[in-house]
């Protein structure tokens, strides 16, 4: 078992590996100027002297809390609204074309109209990345509520349990896998919007804000160790949204 | 007969004239008169009339698609009637404690909850005490011959372990009438048997009116009490025979000629429902 686990990290290794050596390479070769492709031992040097020292992990956390909060918004008004709509099959249908139409519009395509609601500040790129990612919460949710089980239901029913214990007690529970895959995508969507907008809607930090200036500063190592570490944070989102996931809804997938 | 004259004897108006005030023969739980139901206009019932016995188990057979489920899920309050009149012992089913078995034992458990969660559950409704309830469990749990743990999650189970858990769960309210729908055409043969005689031998102590729909026509006899044999549709009875095999049964019944017999008799009759149409 132990064994196994140790090859299983070890191939998960290789990929990674192999993309620094060939990115590694490709730099001592020459391949491409140093200009546009710094060395990667470079780039990270530029991650660990930001972080120490340049102002890398105020960024971070800004972006990280922006990011939170647009989630939070998302999630507090998808959920229970989710479920709402969710129920009611004829509510859905009428509002179904909506929620397709804003699901398909580009969230960055509001940008403009937000920053006149909202201002130049914090909250209007929050809004705009809450917009987007309460839409997929929203779908999610309804879309779980009505693929509940209806033998679930129908055996609480047969036990005697009134609408709202069913409400409580099954579709719950029943709609939480598929509200964790709205969720995950949420924050994934959150992160996107609110990294555009610290970029383009004016801003005085953030992971957004560092990859533009270090594209107008020409920068190269910072831009490519900001765009890691915005990678990092998507990834580790996700990482711990499927672990939570794993823990909350254990059947997940099993019944 | 209409509902006036099916007034009890007791309560008649004296000097009336009804030959039997009597409309449904001592020993009787369930009443099914003047049943009714249609799918998009296609009649399934078109004024069925049953008895079914109190504490007694009745198995129902008949060719696919004849409205077997549609039975039970009528009588069980699932599905509404058209017209007619379904009751227990006088009662209607909103006043009647029932147990119901669902085919599909994966999705009628609850994944979130343990087993003995999943159990619990009924007691909960009815707003039973934590100490009560597991004496209820308990006291269950003993009439089971159970070679699992009821701590683990219905998806860590076998099948046989889900149904027999999903059987817990129904019998655990002490139900008046237990429905079970084909539960356990998705086993198994060999878990169907070891399941038919845990089934047999619950109900029996117990003494449950149980109500069963089965597929498998070696299954019905089994069982049963009663088979009820229906015909395509619309239903009608194609025959409502006595079993009167005696109990426990086990896997020597099957070999028994009175149940080779009537087994025999049963396929007949299916065959003439299944021909006639």
């Amino acid at each position: 078992m132990q064994s196994d686990r140790l090859t299983r990290y070890a191939w998960m290794a290789v990929g990674p590996l192999a993309l620094f050596l060939v990115w590694y390479a490709v730099h001592l070769a020459g391949l491409v100027t140093p200009k546009l492709l710094p060395s990667p031992v470079r780039t990270l040097q530029s991650v660990w002297t930001n972080a120490i020292s340049g102002g890398l992990g105020p960024d971070f956390l800004r972006t990280l809390w922006r990011t939170l909060q647009a989630f939070g918004i998302a999630a507090a008004f998808g959920v229970p609204i989710g479920i709402v709509i969710g129920a009611n099959e004829k509510l859905y249908r009428s509002i179904e074309f909506l929620i397709d139409f804003f699901r398909s519009t580009p969230a960055t395509a509001m940008f403009p109209l937000f920053m006149i609601i909202f201002g130049l500040g914090d909250f209007s790129k929050i809004a705009v990345a809450a917009f987007a990612a309460w839409l997929v919460v929203l779908f999610n949710v309804a879309y779980g509520v009505m693929n509940a089980r209806q033998t679930r239901i129908l055996a609480a029913k047969v036990m005697g349990a009134s609408r709202a214990r069913i409400f409580k007690d099954v579709m719950f529970y029943e709609c939480l896998p598929q509200t964790f895959v709205g969720l995950r995508t949420a924050v994934s969507l959150a992160l996107v919007v609110i990294v555009v907008a610290e970029m383009f809607i004016g801003s005085d930090d953030g992971l957004g804000k560092r990859i533009i200036d270090s594209q107008i500063t020409f920068d190269l190592p910072q831009l490519y160790g900001t765009i890691l570490v915005s990678g990092i944070l998507g990834y580790g989102l996700n990482l711990i949204f499927l672990g939570l996931e794993k823990w909350l809804v254990h059947w997940s997938g099993r019944a | 007969m209409t509902l006036a004259q099916r007034t009890p004897a007791e309560e008649a108006p004296a000097g009336a004239s009804y030959p039997d005030l009597r409309w449904f023969p001592p020993g009787t739980h369930i009443t099914v008169r003047g049943l009714k139901k249609a799918f998009d206009g296609n009649p399934v019932y078109v004024g069925f009339d049953i008895d079914l016995p109190k504490g007694k188990i009745v198995s129902v057979f008949g060719p696919n698609g004849c409205g077997k489920s549609t039975f039970i899920n009528m009588v069980a309050g699932l599905l509404p009637i058209d017209a007619g009149q379904i009751l227990f012992e006088g009662k209607t089913i909103a006043e009647t404690r029932i147990g119901y078995v669902f085919q599909n034992y994966r999705e009628a458990l609850f994944p979130w909850l343990r087993a003995i969660d999943n159990i619990h559950y009924p007691l909960r409704l009815m707003g039973i005490g934590k100490a009560e309830r597991e004496r209820r469990i308990e006291e269950l749990v003993a009439g089971f011959d159970l070679k699992f743990d009821l701590h683990r999650y219905p998806y860590q189970m076998s099948g046989g372990q889900q149904q027999t858990v999903s059987i817990m769960r129904s019998l655990v309210i002490e139900p008046e009438v237990l429905f079970l729908d084909e539960p356990f055409s998705a086993l198994d043969y060999e878990m169907t048997l070891i399941m038919r005689d845990q089934l047999q031998k619950v109900l029996v102590a117990r003494g449950v009116t149980t109500v069963l729909v089965s597929h498998d026509l070696e299954e019905a006899v089994y069982l049963a009490d009663k088979v009820l044999m229906l015909t395509r549709r619309p239903s009608r009875i194609a025959d409502y025979m006595d079993v009167d095999l005696p109990r426990p049964r086990d896997p020597s019944t099957l070999t028994d000629p009175r149940f080779i017999d009537l087994k025999a008799r049963t396929l007949e009759v299916f065959q003439n429902a299944v021909r006639a149409s």
